[in-house]
């Protein structure tokens, strides 16, 4: 599988991420390099085996279902770019 | 007379504690190391204020005649992927310049419980992705150490924690934070003569750890020799509910149960790792390895880790993977950077975000894992991926049943110059062979100093061990320690 500017460009959309098309014609041959490098996992049997979970056996925990740290608004309001009446702001998304 | 700095975490805590020096004494004498050191740009922000509260608080338990916490008067570098409270938490990048974290990392909040100061944070590959530090949005990290014979070509401190690597060979701190995702901490402790363990994947709370590859990220200690480590990680570990694959186990003793006496253990040396190409002096001293755990009580086998080769390819479906979904949350709304030219709509804005946030490394990285996780191409990588990283952690079940532990070199050479590398990415992937595969099956694994090579640099050799026995990790790597009495330090240049 060969990656060209289109999909370069596909892929750094889905990614959320503004390249130009300079930046696409950099990128696809780089990708090209990795993912030709990677691609050799297809030689290995891999039929008979489960895809790792988790690394080190440990079953996921339950906890009450109960607000362990609430009432932080500010707190978590602190580090936004622009926030305003105790809300996130965003450009506008509704006509 | 030893100058202060020239003193490791254990005998800093025990001068201290025996009043043969005062913490304040000791934090001065680092805070002023730290502030003429620029030259290596090892921290990103120098904190002495908080290593001088620390200093004070044991200096006054002291003079109250009061028991002292576990590392009263040790201060310590953090790496910038730690949340600190109100102190700047970049990650090395452009994306968090300026983010003041509301709250502590766990693993941070434990050092800071056990007494120990912060002297600042260090810098590292941005978001702690590379081998080099070269990714850092704040420049790169400088090693201390040159080759010799007159050659002053900037080398690279290894990286990820290239700023902890630095500031401990350079004795701006005794012992640091770093992070490991596929090497992160132990070859950067290999380039600069230091030691650095990364712990089982699920020791280290991940707790306010900028996430990079979650299945991945452990959190370590870095200091200049084997003991420093154990007492660090003691004071590092430990259940958090916080984080969900935290492991729920009582903090062992690992600084009291130090023993470089290796009678009764076999240690495994994967023939795999004889790699083609790898250095006739990175062979030699793997076998000064083996001669000195055999002096130290071991037998020693030979084992077969036969998906070794895979263990790369695998890593770089993985790690970028999980990345591109970790990294996700950088947005442009919640915290962090936000680009947003006149009339741009709610996408545009994320895409200009992303693209002025992110360096070069982590795009690329995002780019793949996007590709990888994308319609139609999920299962021939990621689950392939994940299918033979299985068969990886197999390898090491199966080789774990005719040893205690295993003996390789840590990277297949010595520190390269700054700009080697970087300009083509798989060269720079390919020095974490040796790093890598256990990060895959979340083994335990340090890097313990073990020579020079021919131009006088740094070389280190690996010890990973069963999940859960940093003990005889440690062991080894006291032992090998004990025997290549590596003293080698850079000279001072900075």
């Amino acid at each position: 599988m060969s990656v060209d500017t289109a999909t370069v460009k596909k892929v750094a959309s889905l990614a959320r991420i503004a390249i130009s098309d300079a930046d696409a014609e950099r990128l696809a041959p780089e990708l090209n390099n990795i993912l030709g490098w990677i691609e050799q996992l297809g030689e290995v049997d891999t039929s008979s085996v489960e895809p790792m979970t988790a690394v080190i056996p440990n079953k996921l925990r339950l906890r009450e279902d109960v607000v362990t740290e609430g009432n932080q608004r500010d707190a978590v309001l602190q580090n936004a770019p622009q926030g305003e009446h105790g809300f996130f702001t965003v450009p506008k998304v509704v006509e | 007379m030893t100058e202060i700095t020239d003193l490791g975490v254990a005998a800093l805590r025990d001068g201290v504690r025996a009043g043969t020096f005062s913490a304040r004494e000791v934090a001065d004498a680092f805070i002023v190391k730290v502030s003429k050191a620029k030259a290596l740009n090892a921290f990103i922000v120098e904190t002495p204020e908080h290593a001088l509260a620390a200093a004070a608080a044991a200096d006054e338990a002291l003079a109250r005649g009061e028991a002292l916490k576990p590392l009263a008067g040790v201060p310590i570098g953090m790496k910038d992927l730690f949340a600190t409270k109100g102190v700047q938490t970049t990650a090395a990048s452009h994306m968090l310049e300026g983010f003041k974290p509301v709250y502590e990392s766990t693993v941070s909040q434990k050092l800071w419980d056990a007494g120990a100061g912060m002297l600042g944070k260090l810098n590292l590959d941005q978001f702690a992705m590379g081998s080099s530090n070269e990714t850092s949005y704040f420049g790169n990290v400088i090693s201390p150490w040159r080759r010799g014979g007159g050659d002053n070509a900037p080398l690279a401190p290894g990286g990820s924690s290239g700023g902890s690597s630095a500031a401990i060979s350079a004795r701006l701190v005794p012992g640091a934070t770093g992070t490991d995702t596929g090497g992160s901490i132990r070859q950067p402790a290999a380039f600069t003569g230091i030691s650095g363990i990364k712990p089982t994947y699920g020791r280290c709370s991940r707790w306010g750890v900028v996430a990079f590859a979650s299945s991945l990220d452990q959190a370590g200690p870095m200091a200049r020799d084997v003991k420093d480590c154990a007492i660090l990680l003691e004071n590092m570990v430990g259940f958090d509910p916080k984080d969900s694959t935290s492991l729920n186990l009582p903090v062992p003793k690992w600084e009291e149960l130090l023993s470089g006496d290796l009678k009764g253990k076999k240690i495994g040396i994967p023939k795999e790792y004889r790699l083609d190409g790898t250095p006739e002096e990175i062979l030699k001293l793997w076998d000064q390895g083996i001669a000195w755990v055999k002096d130290a009580g071991a037998e020693v086998v030979e084992v077969s880790l036969p998906h070794t080769k895979y263990a790369l390819p695998t890593y770089y479906i993985i790690a970028p993977a999980e990345a591109s979904s970790n990294l996700a949350r950088y947005d442009g709304v919640r915290y962090g950077l936000r680009e947003l030219a006149d009339g741009q709509n709610l996408q545009e804005m994320y895409a200009a975000t992303r693209a002025a946030g992110f360096g070069p490394e982590v795009q690329r990285r995002i780019l793949i894992g996007t590709y990888v996780l994308s319609a139609g191409f999920y299962d021939a990588y990621f689950t392939q991926a994940s299918k033979v990283r299985t068969l990886i952690a197999q390898d090491f079940e199966n080789a774990f049943t005719l040893c205690d532990l295993l003996l390789t070199p840590t990277a297949p050479s010595a520190a390269f110059a700054l700009g080697e590398k970087s300009a083509d990415p798989l060269a720079m992937y390919l020095n974490d062979v040796f790093t890598v595969p256990a990060s895959l099956a979340g083994l335990p694994a340090m890097s313990v100093p073990a020579g020079l090579d021919s131009a006088g640099l740094p070389l280190g050799l690996q010890i990973i061990g069963k999940p859960l026995d940093e003990q005889g990790v440690l062991g080894a790597g006291l032992a090998i320690e004990q025997r290549a009495g590596f003293t080698a330090r850079p000279e001072q240049w900075w």
